[in-house]
């Protein structure tokens, strides 16, 4: 996993609420069985017709937004399927950080998972990003993650909060199986506990 | 202190607590599918990881197979691929597998309870947002992304912060007509499709009580839909009697000892939630979605809304756009939309109860002329259940399609998908745009109610029918 520090990049202003893992990448991109190549999936309906021609009024076809690595969001942003390809959707395209007033939970988690960085902040907050993005190439917006701050074009700054612990695995670019490892013999110790106490628990066969 | 059942099951399988409050939790059971799984297998080769307890694990296919003839394999080449780099993971990492063609092949959320392979007071995950389904046992059960599918295969754990507990307890007997479906669609139109998020919600109230094994599948089937993280029903009589004699359970003295420590899970009197909603059971009706979120849920007696009585600009733009989406007329009578296509089947509802609903209203008519109807049961088991009570008969005379066990059009990977601009009245979960199929038009509402839909090819108030 690629680490997260410091970013200044232009920001797509995306001002829907509710944008479900369904828009993000439809089904009919999961086909996959690998991780990289969905970023020109991206918002596949939003994006383009049923041609497959770009749709000019989608922000990201337009000019200044071709190579955002910030999106900026209304609420309950990433709700629906658990599909980890809508992360990898928005990493493949260049997306790095996901800005909006909530997320759904699982879309949440699978952002870490793939170092992309979700941000909240209030909506009235929000609404200023979204300003400041809507003004294109020159608008960059900057997120400092050991400050935890966003940077607005003007030079303000505003604290965002994260998990500490998620925060660092997400500067160090750290993988969660390797942290687990680590408790491996506590693993082994509730197992073997477990399975005396709850031995009336069969395991999975399947037989023909 | 008073503990909730989420509490408890929680604290039954906290392995290790870390200084900031994240927990090592420990997975009972883990079920996998093609679709989300391939990456993470290829991440435990690449790591040189094994996995960790096969006999916790299970998989099946069932986003991608086709629901027609299934002796000719399956013909799209990317699907196929995921199927078959899904059995060679299987295979290579010794992981149990129901193959295709197998009668206990089905969609993962109905297999995983109907095999036993679900229980009580389990910490349960898929990589499959509706896993929350098996939460009806009493189990904590959560869908996760494929980089967790990777962790839990490696590890038999995840990494978690608990969730916040919510309350929602629907009281009263259920009018007529009206079915867990119903329940779950008003409870979503009622709190919004993030009002749950952060929490595990515990369903209770002597609606709920009184609901079968196959409705409080359904209630918890679309927790996520109200954005919890999972949904849970304290397992009772209703739940052992269910359990008892499952091919994959725990039985004899093992079942007796199982049901001892399952009857300690309910909360505790008096245990509090952070959150808490009430609905009244008399005052739910059939209800129907008619825009492409499902909180967007009315009556089926109602009409569509009126943009133009809704005050927040932006809550007012997202109506329009699915108004027009949806191809609807705010004022329209619900019970005037045509519909194109019926759907029945999916994890929330293609069991055999749902699929006996749906026959009892099917007897005796015929599909709409122009209308198509698809059966799909949930699973291999319940479509021999099915043709053992002579259901399939009845619902092909009426001229139902009646297909093989997987999801289908739930979510258009298979063929069976909607065609731009048609119109389905569906029993599954999700009437988010393109859900089946690119500019597909889903309504969500209950097994009874689409096979209403279909007789009359139109939305239809299912107690008309039966009166
Ligand atoms: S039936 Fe639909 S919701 Fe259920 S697992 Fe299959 S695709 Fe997902």
């Amino acid at each position: 996993m690629k680490p997260f520090t410091k970013l200044t990049a232009v920001a797509a202003p995306l001002p829907m609420a509710n944008v479900d893992t369904d828009k993000i990448i439809p089904a009919r991109f999961l086909k996959t069985i690998e991780r990289s190549g969905l970023g020109v999936h991206l918002f596949d309906t939003l994006r383009y017709d049923a041609e497959g021609r770009e749709r000019p009024d989608f922000v990201l076809n337009q000019p200044p937004y071709r190579h955002a690595q910030i999106l900026i969001a209304h609420e309950n942003f990433g709700c629906g399927s658990s599909r980890e390809h809508a992360p990898w959707a928005l990493l493949d395209f260049g997306i790095r950080c996901v800005i909006a007033p909530d997320f759904a939970d699982i879309f949440h988690n699978n952002c870490f998972k793939n170092g992309i960085l979700p941000v909240r902040l209030p909506r009235s907050v929000i609404d200023q990003l979204m300003a400041d993005a809507k003004l294109g190439a020159n608008s960059r917006i900057t997120i400092d993650l050991e400050a935890q701050e966003v940077v607005r074009p003007s030079g303000e700054r505003i604290h965002f909060d994260i998990d500490p612990f998620r925060k660092k695995l997400l500067l160090e670019g750290l993988d969660d199986i390797g942290q687990t490892l680590q408790h491996v013999a506590a693993i082994d110790a509730y197992e073997a506990k477990t399975q005396s106490e709850r031995s009336f628990i069969p395991g999975i066969e399947v037989h023909p | 202190m008073a503990k909730t059942l989420f509490d408890k099951v929680w604290d039954a399988h906290v392995v290790e607590q870390l200084p900031d409050g994240t927990c090592v939790l420990y997975i009972d059971r883990h079920l996998v599918h093609e679709v989300t799984s391939p990456q993470a297998f290829e991440g435990l080769r690449m790591a040189g990881r094994r996995v960790r307890r096969p006999d916790a694990t299970i998989a099946v296919v069932d986003h991608n197979v086709p629901t027609t003839d299934r002796q000719a394999g399956i013909k799209e080449a990317d699907s196929r691929l995921q199927v078959e780099t899904l059995e060679r993971n299987v295979a290579a990492f010794g992981v149990p597998y129901i193959p295709l063609l197998d009668d206990r092949q089905g969609i993962v959320h109905i297999i995983g309870p109907e095999e036993g392979i679900s229980l009580p007071g389990m910490t349960i995950v898929c990589g499959d947002s509706h896993t929350s389904t098996h939460g009806a046992l009493g189990s904590l059960a959560f869908g996760i992304g494929t980089s967790e599918v990777e962790h839990v295969l490696a590890t038999q754990t995840l990494l978690q912060k608990p969730a916040k507990n919510m309350n929602v307890a629907v009281e009263g007997s259920l009018p007529f007509g009206v079915s867990a479906k119903d329940i779950v669609l008003a409870i979503i139109g009622r709190i919004g499709t993030a009002g749950g998020t952060g929490h595990v919600v515990e369903y209770t109230g002597s609606a709920i009580r009184s609901l079968d094994m196959a409705g409080r599948m359904t209630v918890c089937n679309m927790s996520i839909e109200a954005g919890a993280r999972a949904g849970m029903i304290a397992p009772d009589e209703t739940t052992f009697e269910y359990v008892r004699g499952r091919p994959m359970g725990p039985k004899g003295e093992a079942l007796e000892r199982a049901i001892a420590w399952w009857r300690t899970l309910p909360s505790d009197p008096g245990a509090s939630y952070d959150k808490q909603v009430r609905l009244d059971a008399a005052t739910i009706a059939p209800m129907v979605t008619w825009g492409t979120s499902p909180e967007a849920v009315a009556p089926i007696t109602g009409t569509v809304p009126d943009p133009k009585e809704v005050a927040d600009e932006a809550k007012r733009a997202q109506m329009e756009r699915m108004l027009e989406y949806m191809a609807l007329r705010p004022g329209q009578r619900l019970t005037e939309v045509p519909v194109d296509v019926v759907f029945i089947g999916s994890c929330t509802n293609g069991r055999i109860e749902d699929i006996r609903a749906a026959a009892a209203v099917a007897r005796g008519r015929k599909v709409a002329a122009g209308v198509r109807a698809l059966v799909v049961p949930g699973s291999g088991l319940v479509k021999r259940q099915a043709e053992a009570e002579g259901l399939d008969r009845v619902l092909t005379e009426a001229g139902f399609e009646w297909r093989e066990a997987g999801c289908s059009m739930c979510l258009g990977m298979n063929p069976d998908k909607l065609t731009a601009g048609q119109r389905c009245a569906s029993t599954s979960n999700r009437n988010f745009e393109g859900r089946q199929g690119p500019g597909g038009r889903t309504h969500l509402l209950s097994p009874a109610m689409a096979a209403a839909a279909a007789v009359t090819g139109r939305l239809a108030d299912v107690r008309e029918l039966a009166r």
